[in-house]
């Protein structure tokens, strides 16, 4: 390098120092960063929440700025994004996976004045953590109601993604529900061990319907089940978004989650100075947790029941684990009016009594 | 008309030419795309090739990633580099690195805890008890990664020396397996019985005689890095200072010749898959007790493979493969930087690498033939 280079580089690396440090002044648009597991285009998990990423950056008409990188491993991966992010003055970060937890954890550490919202996951040892969770158990009580309403084989199969507390609360739930309303009722649940896998999924469905299923639900990202269930004529639900648009003749509806709220009241909250570290699990109530349109094919009484449903469970009237419920094994879980304690759902590793077949290890 | 002829000899030139040449041509060719998606091309290249190097505020974070990031694809790139010399085609070293990593995570988490555990441990400071330090634990890990990596990879060996099966369609089936392995054991035996029922085993960089920390603080140099360096040095030596390399070169190019000068082709395959997945297996083994600090259900991200793409751009030549390694970092990193300061999709990011790739192989035609200008009537 000869002198005249390194004059160059020195004047380009000092614009570039004088470029950056007007950014942080006091009348610019709060920056927020998003980091996403897959791509934004995926219509599941993350398309979800970018769409409402794109919400709340609507909502505050230029008083925030977001930014966003897509399809990020766990691990020295999204740990590196988030610095970058967090040295780019990047004020707020939302780290949408339970995957990002110890990464989350270790940038926080080292950037006490970041805000982290880390969804779905359990790890919160900085100041500066916070953890967003949807009840996601309340939208299956209904969908598991209305499908022991409408099955006919009494058989209803559930695509399960990976064996863990969340996906085993929502069979559990759906289970309990639909053997309320249909004590003659069955799942099946086939394992894929993806969260997005379009063709096992598909797969998985075709399967299941072999097997006498006549309602499908999901635990998975793609439309690849319904639109099997849609060919086929089997009654299905969507996942995380509103899916009619793959199956407008079998969707009876979704559990959408609706991230935006949140999105909104938080980073309020940072602009107003007072954001703090929270633990957040809301559901119907708070708007969290959303159904679609109900399809015009369920009959009206059942629709009844399912409005009331919700309704009971936005009130907070209804929790969905409400005792007496045994374990699979017979042993006892709830008493009769008992609530079951968020830590128990948390941490649930286990089938509720009449579930048939065993949670895979 | 245009016309190509073939080279006598390989053209020295070109062959080290073509790599800086398709740097430029991604750049430019990359500039069209950015300003394609509406984003300033200037800024995107400099996010992506200057930043991350000299920009103060990243430098001084971002230099040290470059080796975080560069020396698992360069180990494993070695490893590969010297088997596709011999026309053996290693594609599963995804699925060695997930093995290797398996059984090194297995092998601290038997001997988990027993010892000081610090739970609040950050990467710089903790304390040794008085319990007695167990300094073959890390060695003992790095030995079961390898030997992962390269069981993993003698199943293609075997069947190929056997069977005569397809090296390169066993090997890289076998990754789909190891990645159903992973999932299984992360959500069953390598568990965190402390971790709420998520998937996923202990933190491995909180276990002070299992972790693979930084050597020297804020530099990124752990003994990941320490064993990329190593593996340079000893491919550098094998391919051009060894008898063996010889042989590996020959079988590569000559597969009767090497036949008559005392070639086995069957130990050869055992040799190169076997090399190659010991040390992708041993790059599994250092990324999970540091960067990666945990078996997760999709811990691999995907090295096994872009050390492919690494491996030809470095022209299957450790020197080559270390500047490789280290383009390729640069551009995840700084394709991260262009992501979240201009907006561009991960997806243009990758179309991005993928030019570099193709560039370099079609200018990979120059070191071979030379273009001549001929006039019409020649053409028979």
């Amino acid at each position: 390098m000869n002198r005249r280079q390194l004059l160059a580089g020195t004047a380009l690396a000092l614009g570039l120092s004088t470029g950056l440090g007007t950014v942080a002044l006091a009348d610019d648009p709060l920056r927020v960063g998003f980091v996403y597991i897959g791509p934004v285009g995926d219509q599941g998990w993350t398309f979800i929440h970018d769409q409402a990423r794109q919400t709340a950056e609507a909502h505050f008409e230029g008083r925030i700025e977001t930014s966003f990188v897509e399809s990020v491993p766990y691990g020295a991966d999204a740990e590196r994004v988030m610095t970058q992010m967090a040295l780019s003055g990047i004020d707020m970060i939302f780290a949408t996976t339970f995957g990002y937890g110890p990464d989350v954890n270790a940038v926080a550490a080292r950037f006490p004045d970041v805000a982290f919202e880390h969804a779905t996951g359990f790890m919160q040892e900085e100041p500066n953590v916070s953890l967003y969770n949807a009840r996601f158990y309340e939208g299956r009580a209904v969908i598991g109601h209305i499908a022991g309403r409408m099955t006919e084989t009494n058989t209803v199969g559930y695509i399960a993604s990976f064996p863990i507390p969340e996906v085993v609360m929502g069979i559990n739930s759906a289970f309990l529900h639909a053997r309320a309303a249909n004590p003659d009722v069955q799942f099946r649940v086939v394992w894929v061990y993806s969260w997005f896998d379009p063709a096992q999924e598909a797969a998985a469905a075709e399967a299941l319907i072999e097997q006498g299923a006549d309602v499908i639900m999901q635990h998975t990202d793609s439309t690849g089940a319904i639109r099997i269930a849609q060919e086929r004529g089997v009654l299905a639900f969507g996942q995380a978004a509103d899916m009619s648009a793959a199956a407008p003749d079998v969707h009876l509806t979704a559990i959408i989650n609706q991230w935006a709220p949140y999105y909104i009241e938080r980073i309020q909250a940072r602009l107003d100075g007072e954001w703090e570290a929270r633990d957040t699990w809301y559901g119907i109530g708070e708007g969290m947790v959303g159904m679609a349109p109900l399809h015009a094919r369920i009959p009206d009484d059942v629709r009844a029941e399912a409005e009331g449903m919700i309704a009971e469970i936005a009130a907070g009237d209804y929790h969905p684990f409400t005792g007496p419920i045994n374990r699979q094994d017979g042993t006892p879980w709830l008493a009769e009016g008992e609530v079951a304690p968020d830590g128990d759902l948390l941490g649930m590793g286990f089938y509720v009594e009449g579930m048939t077949g065993e949670i895979p290890d | 008309m245009l016309r190509l002829e073939r080279r006598p000899q390989p053209s020295r030139t070109w062959v080290w030419a073509a790599p800086v040449l398709a740097v430029v041509l991604t750049m430019l060719a990359g500039g069209v795309l950015f300003a394609a998606l509406g984003k300033d091309p200037v800024a995107a290249i400099r996010l992506i090739f200057w930043d991350p190097l000299f920009s103060q505020q990243f430098a001084a974070f971002s230099r040290p990633q470059l080796l975080v990031k560069a020396a698992p694809l360069i180990l494993i790139a070695i490893g590969l580099a010297i088997g596709f010399r011999a026309n053996i085609w290693n594609i599963g070293a995804e699925g060695q690195y997930i093995i290797g990593a398996l059984c090194a995570a297995a092998v601290a988490l038997a001997f988990f805890p027993a010892g000081p555990v610090d739970a609040r441990f950050l990467g710089l400071e903790f304390t040794m008890d008085s319990a007695p330090s167990r300094w073959w634990l890390f060695p003992l890990m790095i030995a079961a990664g390898a030997a992962g990596g390269f069981v993993w990879a003698m199943i293609p060996a075997i069947l190929k020396t056997r069977f005569n099966t397809n090296e390169i369609l066993v090997s890289l089936l076998l990754v789909y397996v190891a990645e159903k392995l992973l999932a299984a054991a992360a959500l069953g035996w390598l568990r965190n019985p402390e971790g709420a029922g998520f998937p996923g085993s202990r933190n491995l960089s909180r276990f002070p005689e299992a972790a693979n920390l930084e050597l020297i603080p804020n530099t990124g140099m752990h003994w990941g890095v320490v064993a990329a360096i190593i593996a340079v040095i000893f491919g550098y030596i094998l391919l051009h200072r060894h008898m063996l390399g010889f042989q590996v070169q020959l079988a590569g190019q000559a597969p009767r010749a090497a036949r008559f000068a005392g070639v086995a082709p069957a130990r050869l395959v055992i040799f190169c898959l076997g090399l190659s997945g010991l040390m992708a297996g041993m790059a599994g083994m250092f990324e999970v007790t540091g960067p990666a600090r945990m078996i997760t259900i999709d811990f691999n991200a995907g090295y096994g493979f872009v050390a492919i793409i690494v491996a030809f751009l470095g022209r299957l030549h450790p020197v080559g493969i270390v500047l490789a390694g280290f383009l390729m970092a640069l551009t995840y990193i700084g394709g991260e930087l262009a992501q979240f300061t201009l907006g561009l999709p991960s997806a243009a990011i990758q179309v991005f690498q993928g030019m570099l790739l193709f560039f370099l192989l079609a200018l990979d035609m120059l070191s071979n033939y030379r273009i001549r200008l001929t006039a019409r009537e020649v053409t028979p």
